[in-house]
């Protein structure tokens, strides 16, 4: 296995995961009442960060294998953009507008982007043939 | 009596047998579309009964899998030969990647419709700390499912495919999934308690 020579992708997608829970669960606790953003907003920006972070980190490693990668990416990601778009148009049915329904979105396009991203890597980083 | 030895022997040595399986069973798709359009219909309805009944129904479900997959038939995978555990395999884990997105996706948005309903989703309703209690033990099931659940079970299912699967590869991915599937099982019983006394209130 070649685990060792591999970025910390899986640990950085977690805290990923975990700063859009927050942000999530920051939001919907206030409704009905004013959400004050901010918090939400530091949160989201600091996750974006971290898939960004994943990305380059990917990037850089030496005959990754991108075929199998996309092989496996492409499909979560259709798979994921369906339950985040069923999630979107449950939050507009709901009225959810302006600044909170924003930072919904970017919350679920990170989603649905990362949970591809990491599912793509974790069946990348195993080689096909083993010694 | 040798013969028999040999027999055993033979079987001892033996590489794994992968039976053929399909890592997304195509089958389950128009299941899997059924449900989502009856999810879409129960939320557009803006009726209390069907979004509580998919609230229950997939909550159960989702509750009742991940105790039995945590603490009854994962201890039981691990105790398995190597051939058994493949068989096995190759059957559940591609039917769970329809499965379980699908039972979470109709448990969360029918039961946050059901809490506009009724209303403990709202700051200031008296069981309103219960829910979020609720949010936080549900964001850390999902934390584990996404980041470590589902992609081990994606990558299993993978390895399985190739012409010379690596055992060590695979034994680690199921532990890593059978371990996260227990934690994920203890959650439940957590959420099994909130959910009841906000029932039960």
């Amino acid at each position: 296995m070649t685990e060792t020579k591999l970025p910390p992708v899986t640990q950085i997608a977690v805290v990923s995961f975990a700063l859009i829970v927050a942000s999530g669960i920051w939001i919907v606790s206030h409704l009905p009442e004013h959400v004050p953003l901010g918090p939400s907003a530091i949160l989201i920006a600091a996750s974006a960060l971290l898939v960004a972070t994943n990305v380059v980190l990917l990037l850089r490693v030496r005959d990754f294998d991108w075929a199998r990668f996309f092989a496996v990416a492409k499909w979560a990601l259709l798979a994921y953009c369906v339950i985040s778009g069923m999630l979107e148009w449950v939050f507009i049915k709901d009225g959810t507008r302006g600044g909170e329904l924003a930072v919904l979105t970017l919350s679920l396009v990170i989603f649905a982007i990362h949970v591809p991203l990491l599912m793509g890597y974790t069946v990348a980083r195993y080689p096909e043939t083993y010694d | 009596m040798a013969t028999a030895t040999l027999a055993a022997a033979e079987t001892v040595h033996a590489p794994p047998v992968i039976p053929e399986f399909e890592i997304v069973p195509k089958k389950g798709l128009p299941i899997v579309a059924l449900v989502l359009v009856g999810l879409i219909a129960a939320i557009a309805s803006n009726k209390l009964w069907p979004v509580e009944f998919f609230h229950v129904a997939f909550g159960a479900l989702w509750t009742a899998f991940d105790l039995f997959l945590g603490f009854v038939l994962g201890p039981i995978l691990g105790r398995l030969s190597i051939q058994s555990r493949i068989e096995m395999t190759t059957r559940l884990m591609p039917k769970m990647l329809l499965i379980m997105p699908t039972i979470v996706l109709c448990t969360l948005t029918a039961g946050w419709q059901l809490g506009r309903f009724v209303g403990p989703i709202f700051s200031g309703h008296p069981d309103h700390d219960l829910i979020v209690a609720s949010y936080i033990i549900v964001g850390v099931m999902a934390i584990v499912a996404l980041s470590v659940l589902e992609p081990a079970n994606v990558a299993v299912l993978v390895e399985l495919k190739k012409p010379r699967p690596n055992p060590e590869v695979i034994q680690t991915l199921m532990r890593r999934f059978i371990y996260t599937a227990g934690i994920t099982g203890a959650l439940q019983v957590a959420t099994l308690v909130i959910m009841t006394k906000v029932g039960a209130a």
